[in-house]
């Protein structure tokens, strides 16, 4: 099948989606080439686009993502895929910080390691790293799964709302109200057939699941007159 | 550590009984501790009814107190402090009732930018208040409002209420720290989008929206468990500081394809440099709130003891953007504590492009309005003094989520006296305006203004009444 080609190299940026836009228009995978690790390609892509960076991209790259596959073939900047609502993002290399936050739907595979605050303020869908995931992963997320397979950095799942951070491997250590929750049989068995989907297939892996501990979803004083007093 | 989780000490005797932690023995259950009303005024200076009772409340509850409206700081100066000198020898007058004054108002002219830039027929719209913090009702009818005087509202934090998009002819688009239920259709929807660093009330803080108002309907938006006291993050999750918010802008720029223009609104504390670090970083609208501003839940001490003066701001807004060489591309709009044409004609001669009003739009709506007179007394208040939003229990039901409170805002009727009175102040500001020989209000400018106390003039460099200097050291 034809590729539409999109070369970015020093393109006004303005240009470079509209061609990505144009190619997915055309109803053909894109190849968006000589990406020189420029901010903010592909965003906003709808559902059916097929959009593959050849190179290292930028912040943001494929955010507000509205259904399409992506996939990058090395590293992404802060904030890839974030507020992205459906669809796919496959990093080959490591993601910086910021992956995916605040996103509603979809999921995000990254083979490499994952920066800071990944997953941070997350409303729902997955990330899948394969290998660890940076400080204070899941800061404040809401809903949704963060699944990583080589560990995890210090303050993981800091102020869960909630959502779930699934970590095989050793964790530096918990954020501030997050608690290892037991994961049931049917809970691991639908994170590894999860994985395989993916190709990850490994029956060995020793599961840690992290959940909120609730303790700040309130103040302490829940007696209702006492917000009543001046 | 965050600042409420139980601490593990164990003391040598039992739990004591809240009655007791609360000081009811001997006590008149109409006047509890902790409340100013139950203590009488003495001669201490510093030991006031206010302070003693918010030892006894503190002493009681282990945390601040929270509450909602605006600050009560008796020391903030207001617009008051401030007079219209209009023409009179050196410059001509126009006929109030008779010459026209155009009122016309646009947001982000940034050609090669925005395509749309936001045009309103008056320089006042609504200000970002959220659903959560307000009803649904309240939110329509400042909606139908506005649309009726070619004025705007924006969605506030908890994401784009339906009800509000077909109400509100020209809506931006709230990004804050929390981004919830942000929706790329929602932002393609909007008129502008305005991304939150602060706000007047409470810089340096997220949002609050207590328990009691995170209805089914609120937490399914703000994909929250209902009933959660909602303490929202303060830094944006995807960008530190004004050089990655460079990129940012470009991103909703390129999201919404150069479309509408993006706003940034801050609290008032340095806007000097913030203002300046703002226009560089690339939007084309600042909004400066001051620590006049209101919400709908806070930290009291928020309210009363963080941010600077909106007619402070102002000025200093505008002196930025002037020294910058930023003023014909960023529209600046004040904010906090407006309460008439009178303030909103001192915003446009201090600087401001338009203003954005927030409580008085509510009140217009019939906050503290002498209706319902059981349900303030049942929360120890009445009109004229109620600050309740955090109660979720608005007697009036403005600032609740409870579905029988939320009928008494009239839709239709409260429409219309938005309506009106946006028709009134524009009115007033016009009168002014011509008064000082202006056939346009945004030409008022600082030379129509006379400063009437030391502290007015030094805060704005506005001159001094009769003396024509600006208060200098």
């Amino acid at each position: 099948m034809n590729r539409h080609e999109v070369r970015v190299a020093d393109r006004p940026l303005r240009e470079c989606n509209q061609a990505i836009r144009a190619g997915i228009e055309s109803g053909q995978p894109v190849a968006v080439t000589d990406t020189r690790s420029r901010h903010n390609l592909g965003i906003g892509l709808p559902a059916g686009a097929e959009v593959h960076f050849d190179g290292s991209v930028g912040y943001y790259c494929g955010g507000l993502n509205n259904g399409a596959h992506i996939t990058i073939s090395r590293n992404a900047g802060w904030a890839a895929g974030e507020a992205m609502a459906s669809g796919e993002i496959t990093i080959n290399g490591y993601a910086g910080m910021s992956l995916g936050a605040s996103m509603r739907g979809g999921l995000i595979h990254v083979k490499g390691d994952a920066g800071p605050r990944c997953g941070v303020s997350m409303k729902g869908g997955d990330i899948i790293v394969e290998g660890k995931i940076g400080y204070l992963s899941g800061f404040m997320a809401h809903a949704g799964r963060i699944i990583a397979l080589g560990g995890a950095d210090e303050a993981c799942a800091d102020s869960l709302w909630g959502g779930e951070v699934w970590v095989a491997g050793p964790i530096e250590s918990l954020g501030v109200d997050s608690k290892i929750a037991q994961p049931s049989d049917d809970e691991i068995e639908q994170i590894e057939d999860l994985l395989a989907s993916r190709g990850l297939d490994n029956g060995s892996r020793s599961w840690q699941k992290i959940v909120s501990a609730q303790r700040l979803w309130h103040f302490e004083s829940r007696d209702a007159s006492a917000w009543l007093m001046i | 550590m965050a600042d409420d989780l139980k601490t593990p000490y164990s003391y040598p005797f039992a739990t004591p009984a809240e009655d007791a932690v609360a000081m009811t023995d001997g006590a008149d259950a109409n006047r509890p501790a902790g409340v100013p009303s139950s203590y009488e005024k003495g001669d201490s200076v510093r030991w006031t009814p206010q302070s003693l009772s918010e030892v006894h409340a503190l002493s009681r509850l282990g945390r601040y107190q929270i509450r909602g409206f605006n600050t009560f700081n008796q020391r903030m100066p207001t617009f008051d402090d401030l007079t219209f000198v209009p023409a009179t020898m050196t410059r001509l007058p126009l006929e109030g009732y008779r010459e026209s004054c155009d009122t016309r108002t646009v947001l982000g002219n940034r050609p090669g930018l925005v395509e749309k830039p936001i045009e309103l027929d008056i320089p006042i719209y609504i200000a970002s208040m959220s659903f959560g913090a307000l009803s649904a009702s309240a939110k329509a009818a400042l909606g139908y409002g506005t649309s009726k005087v070619g004025s705007m509202t924006c969605t506030g934090e908890g994401g784009m209420l339906e009800d509000e998009r077909q109400a509100s002819s020209t809506l931006v688009y709230q990004m804050t720290p929390s981004r919830y239920m942000l929706d790329l259709e929602h932002l393609r929807m909007a008129d502008g989008i305005e991304l939150v660093v602060g706000q007047g009330a409470k810089p340096g803080t997220g949002g609050l929206l207590l328990g009691m108002k995170v209805s089914d309907r609120v937490a399914a938006m703000r994909s929250l468990p209902k009933g959660v006291d909602q303490r929202s993050t303060v830094r944006h999750p995807d960008f530190l500081g004004a050089d990655d918010m460079q990129v940012k802008i470009e991103e909703l720029r390129e999201a919404t394809n150069y479309q509408v223009p993006i706003f940034l609104k801050m609290g008032a504390t340095r806007p000097r440099y913030d203002v300046a670090i703002a226009a560089k970083a690339g939007v084309d609208v600042i909004v400066v709130d001051g620590a006049e501003g209101g919400t709908g839940a806070s930290p009291e001490l928020l309210l009363d003891h963080t941010g600077i003066p909106l007619i402070s701001a102002i000025r200093a807004a505008r002196e930025a953007l002037d020294e910058c060489g930023k003023t014909d591309e960023v529209s600046l709009v004040a904010a906090g504590g407006i309460r008439s044409g009178t303030d909103v004609a001192k915003c446009l001669a201090l600087g401001a492009d338009a203003v954005m009003i927030g409580t008085a739009g509510l009140v217009a709506l019939g906050c503290n309005s002498p209706r319902y007179l059981d349900d303030y007394a049942a929360l120890g208040t009445a009109p004229g003094r109620c600050h309740h939003c955090h109660t979720g229990l608005c007697p009036v039901g403005v600032a609740t989520q409870d579905p029988e409170l939320e009928k008494r805002v009239d839709v239709p009727a409260a429409s219309e006296r938005v309506a009106r009175f946006l028709t009134a102040m524009t009115m007033e500001v016009t009168l002014l305006a011509k008064a000082c020989g202006k056939s346009n209000v945004h030409n008022l400018e600082v030379e129509d203004l006379r400063a009437l106390s030391l502290e007015a003039s030094a805060f704005t460099g506005v001159k001094l009444a009769g003396i024509d200097r600006p208060y200098s050291w």
